[in-house]
């Protein structure tokens, strides 16, 4: 939402969607670190009601005062160059800001990935992740890699929120649903994993847009119009979370559950 | 227990005081209050003293609430029915709820009872037939035989059910259920380690605090006359987590403390003005969320055992 | 009356238990021992039912109950008590006691009776207290115990699940000369209800108690004999007792 809110801003300021959006991932990645200085920090160490309220407290703190700063909701238009659609195969048309998702998406995955698994600093947070106090006293400074790693998330956030911008309203709360649909995602990823979450993002975007298409047409072919048409919709609307309920009925882990 | 009786002797005669002022508003505020006393409380048993960190209780006070509508509306207004089947569905979409998540623990535990809450509110969005987002309105409210739409009946039937809730509440954390709910929050492995089968006890504390969630729902529809799926979404969870927390984690009063301060502060703030806060910013009454989440966080940070708690400590150091 | 037959247990690379073999007789102390990092503590998880076993069997009194769940290898005369006190630090040690006893006695699928009505319970909880040694403490909470308490409470809990077989896990790990006497006396009491599968560094309890020694090195049982010829038995002395014990 902060990304979002942001980038709206910045896009205003400079004219430019692009430096707009870039503007906004380091604004965001630096009021995420100040956020896991001053407050998150001290409950590392509090029990998991205390974070689940702290953190929530902090989303309604966090929501009013940005309604207090840009009001209820902001504009960030789509950028005209992006607005039409691309012909990828013959007749088949697609928009071309939903590709740059795609391939926003597929590089920042990429990046991920290897920024994890292939560098020193990704192989210092999972040992970090893993054992905080072996870690520390081999040296690593885990405050500040802890720090940094969620300002990486903060700057991630940006990008989600400044690029979903066009497509839906930048509104405060906007990064609620998006939230759950992330917890929905790691709960059948399997906490931890990043490969995990990656599937688990894959499938859900899958099941929701699938369902939400075939379902009521199916439903149309066995049942009765009335019913179909109630039925169909309803059940397209949560069938990511009954198949989290099934993911989970098997594999309480997740699909893909870290290791260690 | 003798403060207890006082208590509700004083809520007894509340109504008649304000009868007797002609103000019959604050009769049908203060049903409200006991109503989400009652969800406070229900949330309480399964996060006070079962440990069991759900963040999706306002699922099934939800349920019973749509419940016991969907009754109405249709044409089937008898409390004891609709009131006993919102109960029952409650306690059903508990226990299958209840059954996937608490194989799980911890952090994963709390957001599956999230994504399984939000996922009832978008079913419930996309009921069209009975309102979908915009909600259901009741033409009456259950009848018990006697007509509850008069808002002193209301009134002491809901205290009198507040009262059955808190009793049995009592109840049931000093009976063998609660003794063993409690040791499985302080420590669940070596519960199983003695031998007692630690899911199954837990599943049995979820499904009784979405049951007496669900009978708080119904309240609340019969209450209102009205009913919208906001009252599933997850901000109504965690509106219940404040309650319980600012009334003390754990104790048979914490609900109900909770749910009076809160509701309390957020009439008294919005129904009347302070001048010189008005002055300095001027909208303050819209942003009351800031001064909760302020609170909260404030709270959690330093006194997690909540008002009750504070109190407690009071009395013993007296 | 135990039989376990080549448990195995691996995380990820590391092989924590490797094809152990290993059984106990009816009535005996048996003793586990060996040095840090044998594996001693994760054997005792898998045959308690908290650790999964990865290969092997595990028969308790001829019935194979590698499949059954901890709670229900409690119910059926195994209970463990813990390396690290494991107890219910806000609970009065009669508290902890009494439900343990509740666990044994009937379901505790009763919602209206207080506990506090059930005398018999609360008896047993009692001559438990005494039995441990812990006279004049019943009422005071669990976490404000000495340490040598605590360690006696947390045998008391395994105890008073009535098993016919009890897994004692370094019970007296961090304890003085005087408590270690005490808990040496107590297990030797124990002897009379229960069959003792003892864990211990402490080799002067060992070889008081033990009525045959086991010992794992790396994962692996090396070596099983009366306490005698544990004590000259070759590889045993190489990889863990050293020769000043033989002097």
């Amino acid at each position: 939402m902060l990304g979002a809110f942001l980038a709206s801003s910045f896009v205003q300021m400079t004219g430019s969607f692009t430096a707009g959006v870039l503007l906004a991932i380091p604004a965001t990645a630096a009021l995420a670190m100040i956020l896991e200085i001053s407050v998150l920090r001290t409950l590392y160490a509090r029990d998991h009601l205390s974070q689940v309220l702290a953190t929530f407290a902090l989303i309604l703190i966090i929501n009013e005062v940005t309604r207090l700063v840009w009001g209820s909701d902001a504009a960030l238009p789509m950028p005209v160059a992006l607005s039409g659609p691309v012909e990828l195969l013959p007749g088949l048309r697609y928009p071309a800001y939903r590709l740059v998702i795609i391939g926003v998406g597929a590089l920042v995955a990429l990046l991920l990935f290897v920024l994890v698994t292939k560098t020193k600093v990704g192989m210092l947070v999972r040992a970090g992740a893993s054992n905080r106090e072996m870690a520390l006293a081999m040296g690593v400074n885990i405050k500040l890699l802890f720090t940094v790693v969620f300002g990486v998330g903060g700057a991630l956030c940006a990008v989600a929120g400044a690029m979903l911008a066009p497509l839906f309203a930048v509104q405060v709360g906007m990064g609620e649903n998006i939230l759950i649909l992330a917890f929905v995602v790691i709960v059948i990823g399997g906490i931890g994993s990043i490969r995990g979450a990656l599937v688990g993002a894959v499938l859900v975007g899958v099941v929701d847009t699938i369902g939400r298409a075939f379902l009521p047409i199916l439903f149309g072919m066995f049942f009765q119009p009335r019913v179909a048409s109630a039925a169909g919709p309803a059940i397209a609307s949560v069938m990511i979370y009954l198949l989290m309920a099934v993911v989970l009925f098997f594999r309480p882990q997740g699909l893909f559950p870290a290791r260690g | 227990m003798k403060r207890s009786l006082f208590i509700f002797i004083l809520l007894a005669m509340f109504p008649l005081v304000m009868s007797a002022v002609d103000n019959l508003f604050y009769v049908s505020f203060a049903s409200r209050v006991l109503i989400y006393a009652i969800a406070a409380t229900s949330l309480n048993l399964v996060l006070g003293y079962g440990g069991m960190i759900s963040f999706g209780h306002a699922a099934f006070v939800g349920t019973g609430a749509y419940v016991a509508s969907i009754l109405i509306a249709e044409g089937v207004t008898s409390a004891w029915i609709g009131w006993s089947a919102a109960i029952a569905a409650s306690a059903i979409a508990a226990w299958l709820i209840g059954a996937v998540s608490l194989r799980t623990r911890g952090v994963y535990f709390i957001m599956i009872t999230l994504a399984f809450a939000q996922m009832m509110f978008y079913l419930v969005n996309s009921m069209k037939a009975y309102g979908g987002d915009e909600g259901l309105t009741l033409p009456v409210r259950a009848d018990l035989g006697f007509d509850l739409g008069n808002e002193i009946a209301f009134y002491y039937v809901v205290l009198a059910l507040l009262a059955a809730t808190l009793y049995a509440l009592h109840r049931l954390v000093h009976s063998r259920f609660g003794r063993v709910v409690i040791a499985i929050r302080e420590n669940e492995a070596r519960a199983e380690a003695i031998g007692l089968p630690v899911y199954r006890y837990k599943l049995a504390c979820f499904v009784i605090a979405g049951a007496a969630g669900g009978l708080a729902g119904a309240l609340l529809a019969s209450h209102g006359k009205y009913v919208n799926p906001n009252v599933l979404h997850w901000l109504q969870s965690g509106t219940l987590m404040i309650m319980v927390i600012l009334g003390g984690v754990g104790r048979l009063w914490g609900g109900a403390i909770g749910a009076t301060v809160l509701l309390g502060l957020e009439h008294v703030i919005s129904d009347y003005p302070i001048p010189w806060l008005a002055q300095i910013a001027p909208n303050y009454q819209q942003h009351g969320n800031l001064g909760v989440g302020a609170v909260l966080l404030a709270i959690v940070l330093f006194a997690p055992q909540g008002i009750a708690g504070l109190l407690d400590r009071k009395n013993a150091s007296s | 009356m135990l039989l376990l037959k080549n448990i195995s247990k691996h995380f990820g690379g590391v092989v924590a238990t490797d094809c152990v073999t290993l059984e106990v007789r009816d009535g005996e102390i048996h003793a586990l021992i060996g040095p840090n990092g044998a594996g001693k503590t994760t054997l005792i998880g898998q045959i308690s039912g908290a650790l999964g076993l990865d290969a092997g069997e595990i028969h308790f009194f001829g019935k194979n109950i590698s499949l059954l769940r901890q709670y229900e290898r409690v119910r059926a005369g195994l209970a463990r008590s813990y390396q690290i006190t494991s107890i219910f630090r806000r609970f009065s040690v009669l508290d902890n006691l009494a439900l343990a006893v509740q666990a044994r006695s009937g379901s505790s699928f009763r919602f209206w009776q207080p506990v506090a009505s059930e005398a018999a319970l609360f008896d047993e909880a009692r001559s438990l207290v005494k039995e441990m040694g812990l006279e004049g403490r019943e009422n005071s909470l669990a976490a404000t115990l000495a340490h040598g308490e605590q360690r006696a409470l947390e045998v008391g809990l395994a105890l008073a699940t009535r098993p016919r077989l009890v897994l004692l896990d370094e019970p007296m790990a961090g304890m003085g000369p005087e408590e270690s006497r005490r808990m040496i006396e107590l297990i030797g009491r124990v002897r009379a209800q229960a069959t003792v599968l003892l864990v211990e560094h402490d080799m002067d309890a060992v070889f008081r108690l033990a009525d045959r020694i086991s010992v794992m090195v790396d994962g692996r049982l090396i070596a099983t004999d009366l306490p005698e010829r544990i004590k000259l038995n070759p590889e045993v002395r190489k990889a863990y007792l050293g020769d000043e014990v033989a002097a």
